[in-house]
């Protein structure tokens, strides 16, 4: 094949993204993949809003006073930090963007079961967000993530009802993503792809919608009655209006844990993609990674009282729901152990995406573990609302979360933009984010324990070198962030074109070229075969010298 | 040098806080035992990772022969494993959370009355004594605290002693220490609550029992400038909102107050409630919700005109009714000696 040749082919190939140029044909895009990209978009601002506010905290937290900004600032800068960040940035980020590029690719479908519903969804988050940033420009809201009531409903003088509303609309483009992507993984799978040959990151989205279209809706009335609460003045959860503040953490963290999975199931399932690759390996124990995020799916709407331990909650129901949360810990445990096993006899490869699906192993380990902590219903007295909590959620939400997140974004972005990024700034960066996030956090784990409080502004001096310590991290961190932003950009127009399969990976979005055309593929692939399904290699009998390299052809009709 | 200059660095890290109560050296014994399962877990993680990585390297001349990709009998090991050592914690941690949960039985208890407001805690003892973001209690005896919020959440969080419990309006919540060391210890809202959440903070002065007997002599006065245990500033307020015009004995328009702390009363929609702190509490505030059986809806809400603290008062006026102890109301406060408690 000569060169001028295939520079010739490439040069005519229509892909999703020459197919039109016109800003018109974005907004009105019915494709998959553009939509993820629209998504991707819209939540790479909304990373950046939510990051200039914990860099702000961490910056007032250099000094034990309160020095940098006022109280009410400070308050508003941890609460918009956390609203942004959860409701605006990871929720959508691994389903909306990955899920939405890859997951019609990876089941060789020519696109979502319902494509306008999918573009409505973006248009609804992006209507949710504009409310979240809306309320910020009006001031910003000081609640705190959690919006706890009576404080929320009957004292905060912040605009508590944009916030909510924002979170509110936000959650049904969550629900409209979860029910497209059930139906699809139900109705569009290519022939011969039969459930247990579906890749891993399938399942881990599979499991996340469930949660998706179950919980989301309790969330969204909770949020409402909040707002009925106080603009209507009802009494729903205000005692001096007849209500139960109690009430509201129940149907608060009955969506709000489970969502701690829509967050790191789908992390979960882009990590086994990174493992299987660059192991050359299929999955240990692909069943049981499978059913455990099933398993995890199920159990997370069952272990939301352990965040209420000290809240005033029945002791024994406290017991019901800390047994229950020593369960759910048990399938994460198996997919590490599981993944680990992978490279066992596997051919490993330490490109960028791998760094951080090795990184993901570690420091989710870390934030699993020490969910231990807060579930032993005793240590949870101590440790209750205190920097261990911090500490806790952000190993698993920014080491599990976006690390797969930065991972999966990594191995799919020849696929998405049919370019390479430069691959030792890439390296360069993961190692800075690993150093800045544990250099952040780690600290936070000792600090809860001497019992410094969460959301606290001011605080005793004798902490204050811990502090300095993790704000020094929070600037690695940043940097480290910031520096895969612009090496990604940069990539766009700089970067080497990327062939169909730069990391020879199985799967089939893989067997299209790169970006890959508007329908997904020229002929609709027939699967016959296991996902994951690399050479392996058979022992001869008693001649070890002559071995055998086998691979089970792939077929296409 | 440099030695030196390492060892201030790392005193200046503080990483253990200290334990000045009962619960604080088996609190610490679990929490350390699951640092060590932590540390456990992670090392296996780790070195494996980094040893299949090591030899699996892609080009590395490691036997690959046959590789497996599942086995039943290793997974089970792996998921009930850590199921087994989870269920441990759990018993483990589930029978300290009782001990320490659980309502004190001890007679000896010194009862505590607490109400957490933005942005401050107000706590009284029975003797009358009120101090603001302070608390002074004797070493080697059990406090009962008695907490109320008059605004929003809060927590009352004293890391020393390993204990938090959650200040919530409408509803008492109780929360028990034994201080074991004597010394000043710090107070924290944990339970974001506002502006200055950071900033309701105070301390624990834990004091040997003669000490404390003298504080409590040196501050009889207090912060209400009236020397009256929290009984008889209930007893004031009683005669001052006029209760007794209707709930004196001989008065039958009200129900008779004498002896009905923790009796069973039936309430005219049928419901029959036991007359705790909680109760007493809403049928002051809120008194239609909880009509007697017999008597006629007509007491009007005091839910705007008490606080907190006087509704603590007046239900400690309530139990000391019906107990042959009744104090004369109007001549209470000049009487001496009545605040030893």
């Amino acid at each position: 094949m000569s060169a001028t040749a295939t520079h010739h082919k490439e040069s005519v190939r229509v892909d999703y993204l020459n197919v039109a140029h016109s800003i018109k044909s974005w907004l009105v895009t019915e494709d998959h993949k553009r939509i993820g990209i629209l998504y991707l978009v819209t939540i790479s601002l909304m990373f950046l809003v939510g990051g200039i506010f914990a860099l702000l905290i961490r910056l007032e937290l250099v000094t034990p006073a309160g020095d940098l900004v006022m109280s009410d600032t400070y308050n508003k800068m941890f609460t918009m930090h956390g609203v942004i960040m959860i409701f605006f940035f990871l929720i959508p980020s691994i389903p909306a963007v990955l899920g939405n590029f890859c997951l019609p690719l990876m089941i060789g479908a020519r696109d979502v079961a319902f494509p306008r519903l999918n573009l409505a969804s973006w248009y609804i988050f992006t209507l949710g967000a504009l409310f979240g940033v809306a309320s910020l420009v009006m001031g910003g809201v000081d609640t705190g993530w959690t919006f706890y009531t009576p404080y929320s409903s009957s004292f905060s003088h912040t605009p508590v009802i944009m916030a909510v509303t924002g979170a509110f609309i936000a959650g049904f483009g969550s629900i409209f993503t979860g029910l497209n992507f059930i139906v699809t993984i139900h109705k569009m799978r290519a022939p011969g792809l039969t459930w247990f040959r579906l890749p891993l990151f399938v399942w881990g989205h599979y499991a996340t919608s469930l949660i998706m279209i179950l919980g989301t809706p309790v969330v969204a009335i909770t949020l409402l009655l909040v707002a009925v609460e106080r603009g209507l003045r009802i009494g729903i959860f205000d005692p001096a209006l007849g209500g139960d503040p109690v009430l509201f953490q129940h149907l608060f963290w009955f969506y709000s844990h489970p969502a701690v999975y829509i967050m790191i199931l789908p992390g979960m399932g882009v990590v086994s993609e990174l493992i299987a690759t660059f192991s050359r390996k299929r999955i240990f124990g692909y069943e049981f990674v499978a059913f455990s995020s099933l398993a995890i799916a199920i159990l997370s709407f069952v272990v939301w009282g352990h965040h209420m331990f000290v809240s005033g909650q029945s002791m024994y129901l406290s017991m019901v729901f800390s047994v229950l949360t020593t369960l759910v810990a048990i399938p994460s445990a198996v997919k590490i152990f599981n993944w680990a096993v992978t490279m066992h006899k596997g051919h490993v490869k330490l490109d960028s995406p791998m760094l951080y699906a090795l990184a993901f192993m570690g420091l989710f380990t870390i934030g699993g573990l020490t969910g231990l902590f807060l579930s032993a219903m005793a240590v949870d007295i101590h440790l209750h609302d205190t920097y261990f909590v911090v500490a806790h959620f952000h190993y698993v939400m920014v080491g599990g979360a976006i690390v797969a997140f930065l991972g999966g974004l990594h191995y799919w972005w020849p696929k998405m933009t049919g370019r390479m990024y430069p691959e030792p700034w890439a390296k360069l960066s993961a190692l800075v984010i690993f150093i800045g996030f544990n250099l952040t956090f780690f600290p936070q784990f000792i600090l809860g324990y001497l019992g410094m409080p969460r959301r606290y502004h001011t605080y005793p001096d004798e902490w204050q070198v811990l502090n300095v310590l993790s704000s020094a991290g929070a600037t690695i961190l940043a940097a480290g962030f910031t520096l895969v932003a612009v090496y990604l950009i940069w990539s766009l127009k700089n970067g080497a074109k990327a062939p169909a399969n730069p990391w020879d990976a199985t799967g089939l979005e893989w067997q299209t070229p790169s970006p890959p055309p508007p329908t997904n593929f020229t002929h609709r692939p027939v699967v016959t075969e296991e996902a994951y399904n690399y050479p392996i290699v058979l022992a001869k009998n008693g001649e070890g010298e002559h071995q055998e390299e086998e691979k089970r052809t792939h077929e296409h009709a | 040098m440099t030695h030196t200059a390492m060892n201030s660095l790392f005193a200046n890290i503080p990483i253990w806080p200290e334990g000045a109560s009962k619960a604080a050296f088996e609190m610490d014994a679990l929490y350390l035992f699951i640092v060590g399962l932590t540390i456990f877990f992670s090392a296996i993680v780790f070195g494996l990772v980094l040893y299949f990585v090591g030899k699996y390297y892609a080009g590395s001349k490691a036997d690959r022969s046959n590789p497996s990709f599942h086995n039943l009998k290793l997974e089970l090991v792996w998921s009930l494993i850590p199921l087994a050592l989870g269920l441990f914690v759990f018993v483990w941690a589930a029978k300290l959370y009782v001990e320490v949960q659980a309502p004190i039985s001890s007679e000896n208890a010194l009862d505590i009355y607490v109400v957490g407001k933005q942005w401050m805690w107000q706590m009284q003892h029975p003797t009358g004594q009120r101090e603001n973001n302070e608390l002074h209690v004797p070493v080697g005896r059990p406090v009962k605290l008695t907490m109320i919020s008059q605004d929003v959440i809060h927590s009352f969080f004293v890391p020393a002693f390993r204990v938090k419990n959650d200040v919530v309006p409408g509803r008492y919540r109780t929360l028990w220490f034994e201080p074991t060391k004597v010394g000043k210890y710090h107070l924290f809202c944990a339970e974001y609550c506002g502006t200055k959440h950071s900033e309701m903070v105070g301390w624990i002065y834990v004091m040997e029992p003669e000490d404390y007997e003298m504080w409590l002599k040196d501050n009889q006065w207090g912060m209400g400038n009236e020397k009256a245990t929290m009984a008889e500033a209930g007893a004031a307020l009683y005669q001052q909102l006029q209760c007794g015009s209707c709930h004196d004995p001989n008065q039958r328009i009200g129900p008779p107050l004498a002896g009905v702390y923790g009796t069973t009363r039936t309430l005219s929609d049928g419901r029959r409630v036991i007359a705790d702190r909680d109760y007493l509490r809403q049928a002051i505030l809120d008194p239609q919700a909880v009509t007697v059986s017999g008597y006629e809806n007509i007491m009007p809400p005091f839910r705007s005109q008490l606080t907190e603290v006087e509704v603590n008062q007046l239900i400690e006026y309530i139990k000391t009714l019906g107990k042959g102890n009744e104090l004369p109301v109007a001549e209470t406060k000049n009487e001496e000696g009545v605040n030893k408690g």
